[in-house]
């Protein structure tokens, strides 16, 4: 074997070893302490991986070449290992340690240059992350599926789309005659009302609601809670499940909410829930699950956390860095 | 006291100084939330009439927040240069406009002027400046600083390598580094904003910063972005920092806000003085941002531009290395688009440099608002022929942590290659040795993270 052939059968063992020691991507699910906080940043964090950056081939002796049963087949060329990483820099001096680097971070390293800018494979990539967030943002959630869940929908304030990414204020509020309207199908002085709100994120509602709220309507009534009918409220903040709470007097209030989309995901949301909530309360006293997607904490999992969730903060009272104490004492 | 002016056919009124200032203001979404901008273009063209024809003398005397109740008024109130100040109170807003716009005002008598203005006449002349007239006004004026090296020369552009990671992984934090370096970013600050604001997670990181800086003998500064007490702990424990950093507004309760006041920052100073990893003698890093004192409703019913004026005056106080606004990041509903972005970045670079801070900018924003890549890299363009200390630089455009967009590694290149700008000196002398950079353009060899995981050159 020339030298050439040696580093790619080096660097192929490299990338199997890799391979074989890549954590799986699940987010642990949010502590109940952790989860009064503010949310988490939404892309999954693999396990961290310990030991300096530099030379592998350095740091972690390989056998060496003739002794491994390396078939010539599944030897990879210098430029196969890059595509298969997402690398687009040609002649990187040591592929072994880009490849290492691209596994401690979701970062777009390694992408190479056209002149002094973006290749178009990069650029073109970040177009259209760019555009599934926007989508995300800027469109309504699937009436099909807000018909299916046989869930009522209602609005606040916001009389559009812009006006309520301008005007928090009015995502908060719903008009009277349509908040006793709300609080009348949904049923009044309940154990828990949950409902969902598209918040920055249609999308998050379109790819998680019709896995989640079953899982909770039927987990929390498995363990005898009473529930208000759910609903959609269409241009909702947070802050609206305050007047929402005061107006159904329920116990405890869950709103389903898309989070504002990052570039790594478009679809997450998250749960806001508050034990008896009430205009101007302190932040704190909200309860969060966030990362609730697919590649963080997929729906369905989330759904049967969040219920545990609701149950201790309805039986102790207390909701966010109230629940906290409460578990402190 | 009304001001009055009739302008097409209608009698326009204004009851104070800040609802002259407030209405005078370019569109903004933040000042809508507040209920004070202009209720109609005419309203808005009005008000700046008024204020042009305003004395500097009556800004002065009408601080948009009292003197008895908040710092930020009085560092600036008694920090000004009385006998300059004498000599133009009674020059109006436009006479003000058309002295700094004049071919024979030099950057000397810029310079010279600063201290004899308040934020409130800052902000107001600000508001009678088109985008040229502020990219013009800038490039007369170059605000330098010293740390370990010197920022702010005219010719020289420099960026913030921010390598943020979604857990602090400082391999991971590492990698983005070093891709940065390759592409000739980092010649202002290697600086991360940390997800925890711990005094071990930030001593960690500011100690990879210093080894890396070290071993490599990177002629550049260090920080990492934690809470201002977390990093004075963090120094008082040993941890290496060239820099604290802490994010500011424009009135004291909006610093109370933030977790700090004036005696935070003195202090933060001080020990670095002493224990700092840096020369200095400027060792101390702000970030700002318009409409980030409304979102602490601590305003006090003045327009976004105006309390964001009071932050350079502020700033300028304990003479910072750099300060920044995040000019995209904060969303829609303080700036709306695009067009709000640019101007904002414009306003606040002109506003700093005429108040005498070192002045760079993130050009940013979030998937929120209307813009995208192309609005920013407009804004970049802009601020590089306006003069701009800084720009940030961040793998691909994508902060995977802060989940918003900013310059690439790759943006400076093209724009020091455009107006014909460098690095700062000794850092373009480091990225020729590593042979990341030739004349001025950068070489085959840049782009490459892995450069830096061999032997040191």
């Amino acid at each position: 074997m020339n030298e050439r052939e040696i580093q790619t059968v080096i660097e192929a063992v490299i990338k199997e070893i890799m391979e074989k020691k890549a954590p799986p991507r699940t987010a642990a699910p949010v502590s109940a302490s952790a989860a009064s906080m503010m949310p988490a940043p939404p892309s999954a964090a693999p396990s961290e991986p310990s030991g300096r950056l530099v030379d592998v081939r350095k740091d972690k002796p390989v056998p060496p070449p003739e002794t491994l049963p390396a078939p010539k087949k599944s030897v990879k060329t210098q430029e196969e290992l890059a595509a298969d990483n997402g690398i687009l820099i040609d002649n990187p001096e040591d592929m072994g340690a880009l490849i290492r680097m691209k596994t401690y971070t979701s970062a777009r390293i390694g992408v190479g240059k056209a002149g002094p800018r973006l290749r178009t494979k990069t650029l073109l990539k970040l177009r259209a992350d760019h555009a599934a967030a926007r989508d995300a943002v800027f469109t309504d959630p699937d009436p099909a599926l807000i018909r299916s869940l046989n869930l009522p929908e209602y609005k606040t304030l916001c009389k559009d789309k812009n006006e309520f990414l301008t005007r928090p204020d009015l995502g908060r509020q719903i008009e009277k005659s349509e908040l006793e309207k709300l609080a009348a199908a949904a049923g009044k002085n309940k154990d828990v009302l949950i409902y969902a709100s598209d918040g920055l994120s249609s999308t998050a509602i379109n790819r998680n609601l019709s896995n989640i709220l079953p899982v909770l309507t039927e987990g929390l009534t498995g363990k005898g809670l009473k529930l208000a009918a759910p609903f959609f409220l269409k241009y909702g903040r947070v802050g609206a499940m305050d007047r929402i709470g005061e107006a159904t007097g329920a116990a405890v209030v869950c709103v389903l909410l898309g989070e504002r989309p990052g570039l790594a995901t478009a679809e997450s949301m998250s749960a806001y829930i508050a034990y008896k909530p009430t205009v101007g309360m302190p932040e704190a006293r909200r309860t969060v699950v966030s990362n609730i997607h697919k590649g963080g904490t997929a729906a369905v999992e989330a759904g049967a956390y969040i219920c545990d969730i609701i149950e201790t903060i309805y039986k102790s009272g207390a909701s966010g860095v109230d629940l906290r104490r409460e578990f402190g004492k | 006291m009304a001001y009055k002016t009739i302008l097409s056919g209608q009698t326009f009124s204004f009851s104070s100084v800040k609802e002259v200032l407030a209405k005078a203001n370019e569109e903004k979404s933040g000042d809508k939330l507040a209920g004070i901008a202009a209720a109609s273009d005419i309203e808005r063209v009005a008000a700046k009439e008024v204020l042009a024809g305003m004395t500097l003398s009556v800004l002065r005397e009408n601080p948009v927040v009292p003197y008895e109740i908040d710092d930020v008024t009085r560092i600036n109130q008694d920090g000004i240069h009385e006998y300059t100040y004498n000599k133009i109170k009674n020059w109006t807003v436009s006479d003000l406009r058309e002295w700094i716009l004049d071919y024979k005002t030099t950057e000397n008598d810029l310079r010279s002027i600063s201290r004899a203005l308040t934020a409130e006449i800052v902000a107001g002349v600000t508001k009678l400046m088109t985008n040229l007239d502020l990219v013009y006004a800038s490039n007369k004026m170059m605000v330098p600083a010293r740390c370990n090296t010197t920022i702010g020369l005219r010719g020289t552009l420099a960026t913030r390598l921010q390598p943020n990671h979604t857990v602090d992984n400082v391999e991971g934090i590492t990698a983005s580094l070093f891709e940065g370096l390759s592409y000739g970013c980092g010649d202002a600050l290697i600086g991360l904003n940390p997800v925890n604001d711990t005094v071990s997670s930030l001593s960690e990181v500011l100690k990879r910063f210093d080894e890396i800086k070290n071993e490599y003998e990177i002629p550049t500064q260090i920080c990492v972005l934690g809470h201002i007490t977390t990093q004075i702990e963090a120094v008082k424990k040993g941890a290496p920092a060239d820099m604290i950093f802490q994010s500011i507004a424009g009135s004291q309760k909006g610093n109370e806000a933030f977790g700090f006041t004036t005696d935070t920052i003195l202090e933060a100073r001080e020990l670095l003085k002493k224990k700092g990893t840096s020369a200095g003698p400027n060792v101390l890093y702000f970030e700002t941002g318009e409409g980030s004192e409304l979102s602490s409703d601590s305003h006090y019913g003045a327009d976004e531009l105006t309390m964001e004026a009071r932050c350079y005056a502020y700033a300028r106080y304990f003479q910072p290395f750099m300060v920044n606004t995040v000019v995209g990041f904060i969303g829609p509903e303080y700036l709306y688009d695009s067009k709000q972005v640019i101007r904002a970045g414009l306003e606040d670079h002109f506003m700093a440099k005429l108040s005498g801070v070192p002045m760079g900018c993130d050009c940013c924003y979030t998937n929120h608002m209307q813009a995208d890549q192309n609005d920013l890299e407009c804004l970049t363009m802009l601020l590089g022929m306006a003069g701009v200390n800084y720009i940030l630089g961040v793998p691909g455009t994508d902060d995977i942590m802060l989940n918003y967009q900013s310059n690439a590694f790759h943006d400076v290149s093209a724009v020091r290659e455009l107006l014909n700008k460098r690095p700062i000196h000794e850092f373009e002398k480091w990225l020729e040795r590593w042979g990341i950079m030739e004349n001025g353009r950068l070489t085959a060899r840049a782009g490459d993270p892995t450069i830096f995981t061999k032997k040191k050159r």
